[in-house]
């Protein structure tokens, strides 16, 4: 098996799988009936990515394994998202915080990733693109919203993107898959795409009038396997009937 | 939860595909048009029911008084004449 490709789909999939489950958390928990229901169409258009991406490693890796062992049966050392994805929904400001800074990064992704000379993730990267341009609309919208709204709105903003500021630099890390992945015409190369995010993402927060962190201290590990202390308690969750009923489907 | 008590309420309207005519699908609670928009696709649209939506505050909708229906609407209960049903239609006319 391509054990560079393998890991590299990972890598992509972990990100829109783990996403998913914490925003899938605030079903029935949403701020209101249209966030609960915003935040869990998020969650299933990620889900939907992530069996497209899923299929694809169980083909590659040819061991018998199904798309669902491959979302369901791994430790938690062997989950490749960053950092930022697992982070919980501390309030509705981090829940918003942690999408707006993945949607923006996703989306720069997603469209180098459409010209990957692998046609399966480029056919991957073409049909999520539209669900995320969706979603980095909805949540710069609510960045804007809530740092732009009332002085408690705006202050529990600012202190969700100065908690997580940490963790974007991770995204534009290099793995040996990518690297290996990147030479090959197959991968995206992450750290062309660290300018554009940084002005994107400050030209929102701008307009939000929350200040851009100085911070130079970032956190790093999850692309590696290396995870905070959330992403235990999350897979216990999102794993509990796999562990409980092995094999069982519906 | 406190402050959706002050969002105002939004009627939803969308459109289920071209040559329809938008229809009145619910409605909502939203800060402003913009966020009434963005939740009308989220509520309404993701089982792909439609291709257009409107939203429109409510409070801008005039509704007849349930008071006045005798007035209104019952004079027309016995009013059958007025369906054009009583003419021969061509078969070549279709869909009437």
């Amino acid at each position: 098996m391509n054990t560079n490709l393998y890991n590299y789909i990972l890598g992509i999939a972990d990100n829109s799988l783990i996403l998913g489950q914490r925003m899938g958390e605030l079903c029935g928990h949403g701020p209101n009936l249209e966030t609960d229901i915003a935040c869990t169409n998020i969650s299933l258009d990620l889900f939907g990515q992530v069996r497209g991406y899923f299929q694809y490693a169980a083909k590659i890796a040819n061991d018998g394994r199904t798309e669902d062992d491959i979302a369901m049966l791994r430790k938690e050392r062997d989950y490749l998202n960053v950092l930022l994805a697992e982070q919980p929904n501390t309030d509705f400001a981090y829940t918003i915080g942690r999408q707006f800074l993945f949607d923006v990064y996703h989306l720069l992704f997603l469209t180098e990733l459409e010209k990957s000379k692998d046609l399966t993730l480029s056919a991957i990267a073409k049909k999520s693109i539209k669900e995320v341009r969706y979603h980095q609309r909805f949540s710069s919208d609510w960045v804007k919203r809530l740092g732009d709204g009332t002085e408690e709105s705006h202050s529990k903003m600012q202190q969700a993107i100065n908690d997580l500021w940490t963790y974007t630099d991770e995204l534009f890390h290099q793995t040996e898959a990518d690297k290996a992945m990147v030479e090959e015409g197959i991968g995206v190369d992450v750290t062309k795409l660290k300018k554009d995010y940084y002005e994107k993402v400050s030209t929102i927060l701008e307009q939000a009038t929350l200040e851009i962190p100085e911070s130079k201290y970032f956190q790093k590990g999850g692309k590696e396997g290396i995870h905070t202390e959330h992403l235990g308690f999350l897979l216990s969750e999102l794993q509990y009937m796999q562990r409980a009923y092995p094999n069982m489907d519906w | 939860m406190s402050q959706k008590k002050n969002w105002p309420l939004w009627e939803i309207f969308v459109r289920s595909k071209n040559g329809l005519e938008h229809r009145h699908f619910g409605s909502l609670h939203a800060a402003d048009a913009e966020m009434a928009m963005e939740n009308a696709r989220d509520v309404y649209t993701r089982r792909n029911e439609g291709v257009s939506i409107w939203v429109v505050e409510s409070c801008n909708i005039t509704a007849s008084n349930p008071d006045h229906n005798g007035e209104l609407f019952e004079p027309a209960q016995d009013k059958v004449y007025r369906h054009p049903t009583f003419y021969d239609l061509p078969d070549e006319v279709k869909h009437m």
